[in-house]
């Protein structure tokens, strides 16, 4: 490789600057703030704050309704990562094998993709209306009265699948790129020898994907615990009452509305140590074993 | 093993295009027949219709008396080696040889047995728990080639499976293709560009041009009498030369001498071909042809020149002395081959 020698240490430290401040100022200072008020007990009114050591993380961790959003969360993640990617996974089979009019059927399904978050779950509240959603409607069809925003199970439901809605266009451009980096020789030659399309697409196809597969799965993770909250604000209406909610949207609504500085930044380090064990698993495991070239 | 019987097979692509005309012809069993022609004449659109990956557009394709235009690549009894080699790249060697036998229902043993012994047969015992991508050109090409005859199939197809290869390489695998294929009697279609390839490992060879056969024939048949011009400048090499004679009295006009060759019923101008070889120094020859270059090959040289306005390549031996300049050769009539200057068509 090239290298570009400076004689003058000044000049790569001056083009440097503008992106080391904006990660100091937009990254580690925040972090590293939330890191210290984590360890403080915040007065509601803003008169100070006392030093309580580990004691929001252990009050945290006895939080009963604490728990239950953790657990909330997880199932919310695996089954909103599960679903992105499986129908996503389906459609790109689908697209893969689409000749005729490929291009328009794809740019479609990629329209999901442009639509921001809180709009997805405008939508969302839209299709789900109390009096007139079409979705509302369907389910009156089968005698069931849904109730966004009052019945936590139909909440949660909403949540999940608009979530599930706004990620599967992402999933399927990458699938369909993996797909399509599969040599068509390697196909053909799994055609002669495997008479089972089936067969033949978890042998061969499957696994030629797991790469993408695997990248696939970390971003669907981080996406259902972190980009998920303005969906979820926008159904919630931000009323949390006793509806749904993952544990971001509690850190905001802990922190915002409940003024409890101190613990909803204990929920944050909580948050940032999980990104950082995602992290690490992507890079230590998904990186390095599941490449075949 | 198996005969293929071609009647009427056409490829017409769905872009409108005939990449291969209505052909018909016989491949008897164990016979190893190589289709040759240049790029884009469509030798793999015809092998592709064979092993199924491509429609028949039109007519009958039989593998071993059975019609198969509508059958599974899967269920037609064939095995085929890709150029590019096509291996699985997230399997082993093992499991890549063994693939099409696990999904055909063999017993696990006979499997790994099977998969042994074809690994010996190709010096790739070694190589087994290795993935392809830790493997060279010339053995990923011995893994392919493995995969084909694990599966002891009716057929082998071949696409141009050593292009990918070194020149030195390609030399060996040529020879080892052509001792397994007689070893395991199996019939086979290979497809090259390389006309070298064809004569060397050819039962019979296929020439097509334009999605045209050109002739069939066995390469002795093929190099002697080419059944167009077409077949006379593509097999050989140096190629065969072309020269343009008239019609005079009884015979033909070559320069300056007139052959003594019965052209009755032929038109005023004719192409005469004849081998570079065949050719001889003669310094009572009544040839006279201006040599520019001589090419020296080592075995043998090559004499580069014009007999008046045409050009014309020579082959002589290393021990004959040459100088570049006026010299005299001979040819012997019988060595000649004469076709329609219009249609290329080889005359009688
Ligand atoms: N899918 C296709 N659609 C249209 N034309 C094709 C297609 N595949 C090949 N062809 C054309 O058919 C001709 C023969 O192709 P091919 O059989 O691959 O040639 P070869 O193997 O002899 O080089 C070429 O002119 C090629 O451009
Ligand atoms: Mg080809």
């Amino acid at each position: 490789m090239k290298r570009a020698l400076f004689s003058n240490i000044w000049l790569p430290v001056a083009l440097l600057l503008p992106q080391l401040v904006i990660i100091a100022v937009f990254f580690y200072w925040p972090a590293g703030y939330a890191v210290q008020s984590s360890f403080y007990l915040q007065d509601p009114f803003g008169f100070g704050s006392t030093f309580v050591g580990t004691g929001n993380y252990e009050s945290l961790f006895r939080n009963n309704e604490y728990l239950k959003i953790a657990n909330f969360t997880l199932w919310f993640t695996v089954i909103v990562t599960f679903f992105s990617l499986a129908i996503a996974l389906i459609l790109a089979v689908k697209a893969d094998r689409v000749i005729r009019g490929a291009k328009t059927y794809r740019t479609l399904l990629m329209w999901v993709y442009a639509v921001a978050p809180p709009v997805a779950g405008f939508i969302a509240v839209i299709m789900f209306n109390q009096s007139w959603g079409p979705l509302t409607e369907f389910f009156a069809l089968f005698g069931y009265r849904f109730q966004v925003g009052v019945n936590f199970n139909d909440t949660a439901f909403a949540m999940i699948l608009t979530s599930i809605w706004k990620q599967v266009p992402v999933n399927f451009i990458f699938f369909l790129s993996g797909l399509q980096s599969i040599p068509r020789s390697v196909r053909e030659a799994a055609l002669i020898d495997n008479r089972s399309a089936s067969g033949r697409f978890w042998t061969v196809t499957f696994p030629l994907l797991a790469p993408t597969g695997f990248f696939l799965l970390i971003i669907n993770i981080t996406y259902a615990l972190f980009d998920t909250f303005g969906i979820v604000d926008t159904v919630v209406k931000g009323e949390p009452g006793n509806n749904p909610m993952t544990l971001v949207y509690k850190v905001y609504v802990d922190g915002f509305r409940g003024n409890d500085l101190g613990g909803s930044s204990a929920q944050s380090v909580v948050l940032m140590a999980l990104v950082l064990a995602l992290t690490f698993v992507q890079f230590r495991l998904v990186e390095r074993r599941i490449h075949y070239t | 093993m198996a005969v293929v019987h071609f009647d009427a097979v056409q490829k017409i692509y769905p872009n409108g295009f005939e990449a291969v005309k209505p052909a018909s012809f016989h491949i008897e069993d164990g016979e190893f027949v190589v289709l040759v022609g240049p790029s884009g004449c469509g030798k793999s659109t015809m092998l592709r219709m064979i092993a199924g990956l491509e429609d028949i557009s039109d007519g009958v394709l039989q593998i071993g008396g059975r019609v198969v235009n509508d059958i599974d690549p899967a269920d037609r009894d064939i095995a085929m080696v890709f150029q590019n080699y096509a291996l699985y790249p997230h399997m082993s060697v093992r499991n890549n040889i063994g693939y099409g036998l696990k999904n055909r229902a063999v017993p696990r043993d006979v499997i790994a047995a099977k998969v042994e012994e074809a690994a010996k047969m190709l010096n790739l015992s070694d190589y087994l728990d290795r993935k392809p991508s830790q493997l060279s050109g010339g053995q990923r090409q011995r893994v392919a080639m493995g995969r084909a005859i694990v599966r002891d199939p009716a057929l082998f197809l071949f696409d141009e499976p050593l292009s990918n290869l070194d020149a030195k390489l390609r030399n060996q695998m040529r020879i080892e293709i052509k001792a397994l294929q007689r070893r395991l009697g199996v019939t086979s279609v290979y497809v090259t560009h390389d006309q070298v390839e064809a004569m060397t490992m050819a039962d019979r060879i296929i020439v097509m041009n334009g999605g045209v056969i050109e002739q069939i024939g066995t390469p002795a048949e093929i190099y002697k009498t080419p059944a167009s011009t077409f077949v006379a400048s593509f097999m050989g090499a140096p190629p065969m030369n072309l020269l343009q004679v008239t019609r005079e009295g009884a015979g033909l006009r070559l320069a300056d001498q007139v052959l003594n060759i019965a052209a009755a019923d032929i038109d005023e101008t004719v192409t005469l071909g004849i081998r570079p070889e065949d050719i001889v120094p003669d310094p009572n020859g009544s040839l006279s042809i201006h040599v520019d270059i001589i090419e020296e090959l080592g075995a043998h040289r090559l004499l580069h020149g014009r007999l008046e306005e045409q050009s014309i390549t020579v082959h002589v031996p290393k021990d004959h002395d040459v100088t570049t300049g006026m010299s005299r050769f001979s040819m012997p009539l019988n060595a000649v081959s004469l076709f329609d200057a219009k249609s290329g068509r080889r005359l009688s």
